[in-house]
């Protein structure tokens, strides 16, 4: 269960949002909205724990996430804005670097299987440079298919994405959900998630 | 529940099991190296650089064999600095602009051996292939065989300390505009004691007074740095982040 109580966040002068709290059991997902520059983005890198709050207090499962460090990190999923790949890497190489950072082992004919999957079979080996923005963001896409972390956290995930992409997205965060798992994740686009239980959090200024 | 979660997803997770540190460590230096490899000219620019300000030294003195063995050990060591700093700034910042900085810092794997991993591949790119050709370059000051090896001896054991320092540096300076003379002025002082004793070791053979003592203190700030270093980057990198 990942709980935020008061979070309070602060850019430069500017307060973004303050007392913001929410409760996200399993199985549930956590719509952020907001317009542009509202702090969607502050506040996913801070329920990651890439930046601590201004004020307030995250905890997962009951505990501070300040205070459990690799226990905590294991168990989130965090894709931003940046895909995180290396543009001289193959999808294929990227793919095994990404798992083995997160502490993943993947070899090769099973990475072949996942590319496969997102819709990259006979792209794995050429570089990621030559690659469309849609289907780059497919490669960083990939680690959905093989994380075991219950807690996404997804910053636009849709976007660069076409329709038949959208859906299969759509449908893995589904799934996700249905196995227990939380997503927390914030669009521009109204997408259709079947399963979990739904909550919204509009950052206002 | 997290167990709940990866019995149902058992085709991936479970198959592949987990991966020890040093398996992280490995895989950090791997895709660096990998890297380095597609991006020759990035790594040649710092090794014709060492070449190229080593040998205008002689050209531009002359043939003036006691002159050059003097100041040999002196030029050899301030061009390896200046040659590890023009490579110290990509260090973090690729890394830290498409976003896989982030992913390293969210990694289950402890940063510091995260970090150590891109220092390691760092000095293999930058700092060996110094190492192994300073020999030649030495030649063109008249350096004895012996003294050869104590400079070689002395840039393998002073290498790792400058990637070491400047990746202090290089995450200090990560995001911050105009961050390349900075970094220079941030991390070329701190390569001060480095110079002193590296230069020191050869020049101590050269006079006859032994390089032991030279060594021995290049090797305890490498020690040093080596304990201290990461820990210091990784601080650098998690403010730099947020």
């Amino acid at each position: 269960m990942l709980t935020a109580i008061d979070l309070a966040c602060v850019r430069g002068d500017r307060r973004l949002f303050a007392n913001l709290g929410f409760n996200l059991e399993s199985g549930g997902r956590l719509h952020v909205t907001g317009e542009n520059g509202s702090g969607k983005t502050s506040l996913l890198r801070m329920l990651c724990g890439l930046s601590p709050p201004e004020a307030g207090e995250i905890r997962w499962q009951g505990e501070t996430i300040a205070r459990q460090g690799d226990e905590y990190r294991k168990a989130v999923l965090y894709l931003g804005h940046h895909n995180a790949l290396k543009e001289e890497l193959t999808a294929l190489e990227n793919l095994r670097t990404t798992a083995a950072l997160a502490g993943v082992a993947i070899d090769d004919a099973k990475g072949v299987e996942l590319l496969g999957r997102v819709g990259l079979a006979g792209r794995e080996e050429l570089p990621v440079r030559f690659l469309s923005q849609g289907q780059k963001r497919r490669v960083a896409l990939s680690r959905l298919l093989w994380s075991a972390a219950p807690l996404w956290v997804l910053d636009e995930p849709f976007v660069a994405l076409d329709s038949a992409a959208v859906t299969w997205l759509a449908d893995i965060v589904g799934k996700h959900l249905s196995a227990g798992g939380m997503a927390v994740l914030t669009s521009h686009q109204e997408v259709e998630i079947a399963a979990g239980k739904a909550q919204t959090v509009r950052l206002t200024q | 529940m997290r167990n709940s979660l990866a019995a149902q997803l058992p085709a991936t997770s479970a198959e592949a099991g987990g991966l020890g540190a040093l398996s992280v460590l490995a895989a950090v230096i791997r895709r660096d190296l990998l890297l380095a490899l597609r991006r020759k000219s990035e790594v040649l620019t710092s090794l014709f650089f060492f070449v190229i300000v080593v040998s205008l030294f002689p050209l531009g003195i002359g043939p003036e064999m006691a002159l050059l063995r003097i100041i040999a050990p002196g030029v050899l060591w301030v061009a390896a600095l200046l040659a590890a700093m023009l490579s110290l700034q990509r260090l973090f910042a690729t890394d830290y602009a498409d976003g896989t900085l982030e992913q390293m810092v969210l990694s289950p794997a402890p940063l510091g051996l995260l970090v150590m991993g891109k220092i390691v591949a760092h000095w293999l790119v930058t700092g060996l292939p110094l190492v192994l050709i300073a020999p030649l370059l030495g030649l063109q000051y008249d350096l004895a065989p012996q003294a050869l090896g104590i400079l070689m001896l002395s840039l393998l054991i002073g290498t790792p300390l400058l990637s070491l320092i400047g990746a202090i540096g290089a995450a200090l300076t990560l995001g911050v505009r105009g961050g390349g003379v900075l970094l220079s002025l941030l991390t070329l002082p701190l390569y001060i004691p480095a110079l002193i004793f590296g230069a020191g070791a050869v020049e101590a053979d050269i006079s006859g007074l032994g390089a032991v003592g030279h060594l021995s203190l290049l090797a305890a700030l490498l020690a040093l740095s080596v304990f201290f270093a990461p820990w210091a980057t990784t601080a650098s990198l998690r403010i730099a982040l947020e």
